[in-house]
């Protein structure tokens, strides 16, 4: 059941993103070339993600738990630490840099398309060194 | 190179991707991050719930499948950058969205749709970054 429900949400996640537009990195990035092609549409996605996001957890918060788990697991830091600052700014030279975000990018793995491949394939690899540094080299920061 | 301005059809996917954020939480109580999700599925012993995150990429990766079967729509994927691009601007990604613990879903949809101040700041901090990055490579370096 909670399986079930994952893949499903998973595959209107990925709907979402596909016809969006956030899976063609020549959209998302002419979106934040504001002297050159721009392209307003992904205003209109993070838009219309909000409103819906916005209102819909304020009804199913209000549950006592979720359908299919004992409890809501919500990110309880509240700090803003240098390395959340420093981690979104290097995010944000990445998105720059090749136009693909995880959300984005993952959807698009299923079209088999060579470029999500190898954006995913470094993004994991990313991922994997930042992990371990996290977890080896930086546990006392 | 322009793209087609699609304000209905962007705000329509924004809105099924919302749809998707409030459904994981009404049903396994999760936050809908591209980042978290990725992450507990590729990064053994981190979670106990390994499953549940494998089961939601699945269904990621099968969506443009099901949508070439049942619709025949096939979605445009046109990639302006260079191999090498991908590969570097991959690795900035997954090490910024470790430390940085959330990426434009996460932070930027499910976050802010909390009004969690991290999330705020978060996405603040990416957004002026990537239109700095965009600025820079398309302007000053290929300018």
């Amino acid at each position: 059941m909670r399986l079930i429900a994952g893949y499903l949400i998973g595959v209107i996640f990925g709907m979402g993103i596909l016809i969006s537009g956030m899976a063609n990195p020549a959209k998302v990035l002419n979106f934040f070339d504001i002297f050159g092609a721009w392209d307003p549409s992904l205003a209109f996605v993070m838009g219309g993600a909000l409103v819906v996001t916005f209102i819909g957890y304020r009804l199913v918060l209000k549950q006592p738990r979720p359908l299919a788990d004992s409890k809501f697991h919500l990110p309880s830091k509240s700090d803003i630490d240098a390395r959340l600052i420093a981690g979104s700014a290097t995010f944000g030279v990445g998105w720059g840099i090749a136009g693909f975000c995880p959300g984005g990018a993952l959807p698009a793995l299923g079209t088999g398309n060579t470029s999500v491949m190898i954006f995913v394939a470094a993004l994991v690899v990313g991922i994997w060194i930042a992990t371990w540094a996290q977890r080896h080299v930086l546990v006392a920061a | 190179m322009e793209t087609e301005f699609t304000p209905l059809i962007s705000l329509a996917g924004g809105a099924l991707i919302g749809l998707a954020a409030v459904l994981l939480m009404a049903v396994l109580g999760r936050i809908m991050g591209a980042t978290g999700v990725l992450t507990g599925a590729i990064v053994p012993y981190t979670r106990s719930d390994w499953s549940w995150r494998a089961a939601v990429l699945a269904g990621m990766v099968s969506a443009p499948v099901l949508a070439a079967l049942l619709t025949g729509f096939r979605p445009e994927i046109t990639v302006p950058v260079t191999p090498l691009m991908l590969v570097v601007g991959g690795l900035i990604v997954g090490v910024g969205v470790t430390f940085g613990a959330g990426c434009t879903s996460g932070h930027g949809v499910c976050g802010n749709a909390r009004l969690s101040p991290r999330s705020l700041v978060a996405t603040g901090v990416f957004m002026v970054a990537t239109f700095v990055t965009v600025f820079v490579v398309r302007h000053v370096v290929g300018g």
